[in-house]
């Protein structure tokens, strides 16, 4: 059995059903995250968990207790949100230490305990501090301190790195999935930046309007994605309109060059069908000597230089197909109106069955 | 350039001279009593006479149980207002704004009508329940001040999101209440509390038609009846109103300092 268990949730608001028929299953220490696009429910489930909403329909299991009859102090879940929502009238030893005066510790236990976990996050020094005298990414640590000090059951993060600058949020990112480890707490971490959920992610949750389109490792959210949706959502990718020739050998036609696809089409495809191909940017290269047993031929539209990589887009019949290439400082960029090659493996091209 | 300065000081001076004059009139008044020199006696014969000290001691602690109820009253309805029933904040708003629309008279009348000795709740009936009923007048006449300021201190903290993190962490209403809410708004709780301290201090109507022995009657009965001592009165009265303004002022400042949301 597993830690945490989402069976047959479904939340409705009035008339508007935000939460359809969400089933989940987490390991105990597993960093899970839910990814998708604003609006789609994933802050309606964390509440859910937390008990901050309750189901219209389906339960919350942790550690094999029905949680839904539980209330939200009830629970020992330990949340960490947006806007840090540390209390502005306490010091940071003391919000870190609120959960604990709750749980009834002596002062000894909670002075050691707060020491802990404000070493854990490196701010041992500031622990006589306000929150305000702190910047963002401080306070996000403090609170994820106060959220693990009473040793939660479950972590529960809603996009707590939103609200912080781009540096801070890669190398916070990183604290927060070595706190995870060390600690081996089981955490649902919510965000729509698919780069953050891909980099510390045990498994990755995509959403689409309350729904799981795909759960999966991130190695495999990116490279088979399950529905048009999540190859689309996550990652850049090229969608590919082309026509089947031959279902038998797997050979269709992208404008008038025809490929024969390592995935099988299937039997319910029939020729003259237009099937829906999906190419990762990084898989092509027009690079003299580039591999690939596949080539599609075509007109440069575009060319950028990203510094690290180039990305090139190619005209190949109605479709255009972009492709990024590392620099090479020996190798120019393509030309506009060129005319190149695109080689590729053909066993990238996945076929998108929605 | 010049000119429009000093243009616009005479402009001030002649309007503070317009609540200055009166009052400077009134101290040197107050300080006559003995005949050719100016003396304190007046001072001295309001504060040795027992009435006074009754009288004052009896609004001061009105004033006190009234801030205490008022603030238990206030602050968690302004809370749970915010929280649960945001949608009815102009209705809430509204109802708190009644007691400046309607007069004190009207009310106290409402009051002896409904709660008089022969009525289902004899609030009147004993001295103890007229002062309890002494005591909800005061506070709905202070009510539009206190929850104006509590909800205003209210809306620079995240009500929702911080009741959300606390009782994640275990904490129980009464918890968060006092150790989450209560400190964050307690600006707006003071400097709400200093001015329901003048309101109850001042207030003649109520406690006059009530027949309880208050500050405001006893101001008005010396004032019916004596010559220096009234001016005296009023001198203290506007120290006291005048205390309670600088602490105001210290309150709001001592706020900005204090810890607000990021
Ligand atoms: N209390 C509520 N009452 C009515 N509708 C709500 C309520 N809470 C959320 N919704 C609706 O439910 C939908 C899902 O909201 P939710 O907050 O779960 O989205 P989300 O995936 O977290 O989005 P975001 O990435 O913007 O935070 C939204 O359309 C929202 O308008
Ligand atoms: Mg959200």
């Amino acid at each position: 059995m597993s830690f945490l268990e989402l069976s047959g949730i479904q939340k409705s608001f009035g008339p508007v059903q935000v939460v359809k028929d969400f089933d989940m299953t987490i390991e105990k220490g597993e960093f899970v995250s839910f990814l998708g696009p604003s609006g789609c429910g994933k802050t309606t489930i964390l509440r859910m968990v937390a008990g901050f909403e309750t189901p219209s329909a389906g339960t919350v299991v942790i550690n094999g207790r029905n949680q839904n009859e539980l209330k939200p102090n009830q629970r020992n879940i330990g949340m960490v949100f947006q806007a840090y929502a540390l209390f502005p009238n306490m010091t940071v030893h003391d919000n870190v230490a609120f959960g604990l005066k709750i749980a009834g510790m002596e002062k000894s236990a909670i002075d050691a305990r707060v020491k802990e976990m404000l070493g854990l996050i490196h701010l041992g020094h500031l622990a006589d501090r306000f929150p305000y005298q702190m910047s963002g990414g401080q306070q996000q640590r403090v609170a994820l301190a106060r959220a693990l000090a009473p040793k939660p059951q479950v972590l529960l993060l809603d996009e707590p790195l939103s609200a912080l600058d781009a540096k801070i949020r890669v190398s916070l990112r990183e604290e927060i999935r070595m706190i995870q480890q060390q600690l081996g707490i089981t955490t649902v971490f919510v965000t729509h930046d698919q780069e953050e959920a891909l980099s510390i992610s045990d498994r990755i949750v995509v959403m689409n309007s309350g729904r799981a389109d795909q759960i999966g490792t991130p190695f495999d959210i990116y490279n088979k994605p399950a529905t048009r949706f999540v190859a689309s959502f996550v990652g850049t990718l090229n969608l590919i309109e082309a026509k089947v020739v031959d279902p038998a050998t797997n050979r269709i036609v992208i404008g008038d060059q025809g490929i024969t696809l390592r995935e099988p089409l299937g039997s319910t495809v029939k020729a003259g069908d237009t099937v829906s191909l999906a190419l990762r940017p990084e898989a092509g290269s027009i690079a003299e000597g580039a591999k690939g047993d596949t080539a599609l031929t075509g007109e440069v539209v575009s060319s950028n230089f990203l510094g690290s990589v180039i990305r090139t887009r190619m005209k190949v019949g109605d479709a255009v197909i972009s492709f990024d290439m590392f620099n090479a400082p020996g190798r120019s960029p393509p030309a506009v109106g060129e005319v190149s090659t695109l080689r590729f493996t053909a066993s990238d091209l996945l076929i998108i069955r929605e | 350039m010049k000119t429009q300065k000093i243009g616009a000081w005479i402009a001030v001076l002649f309007g503070a001279s317009y609540f200055i004059v009166p009052l400077i009139a009134t101290f040197e008044f107050s300080l006559r009593m003995r005949r050719g020199e100016y003396s304190f006696d007046a001072y001295r014969s309001v504060f040795s006479d027992i009435q006074f000290r009754e009288s004052f001691s009896y609004s001061i602690m009105m004033a006190i149980l009234t801030i205490i109820f008022g603030v238990l009253l206030v602050v968690p309805t302004a809370y749970w207002v915010r929280l649960r029933l945001p949608q009815m904040r102009p209705v809430v708003e509204f109802i708190t704004l009644m007691p400046l629309v309607i007069p004190a008279i009207v009310i106290v009348f409402g009051y002896l009508r409904l709660y008089n000795s022969s009525s289902y709740i004899p609030f009147t009936g004993s001295a103890r329940g007229t002062d309890m009923l002494l005591m909800f007048s005061f506070m709905t006449l202070s009510l539009p001040y206190m929850y104006r300021s509590v909800d205003t201190a209210m809306r620079t903290i995240d009500v929702g999101t911080l009741t959300e993190a606390a009782q994640s962490l275990g904490a129980s209403w009464p918890t968060i209440m006092f150790k989450c809410i209560f400190p964050n708004v307690m600006s707006g709780v003071l400097s709400g509390a200093f001015i329901t301290f003048a309101i109850v201090i001042g207030e003649f109507t109520m406690p006059s038609l009530l027949n309880r022995p208050a500050f405001g009657p006893y101001l008005q009965l010396i004032g019916a009846n004596r010559a220096y001592e009234p001016p005296a009165l009023a001198i203290i009265a506007f120290a006291i109103t005048w205390g309670c303004m600088a602490l105001l002022q210290l309150v709001s400042r001592f706020s900005k300092s204090a810890p607000s949301k990021p």
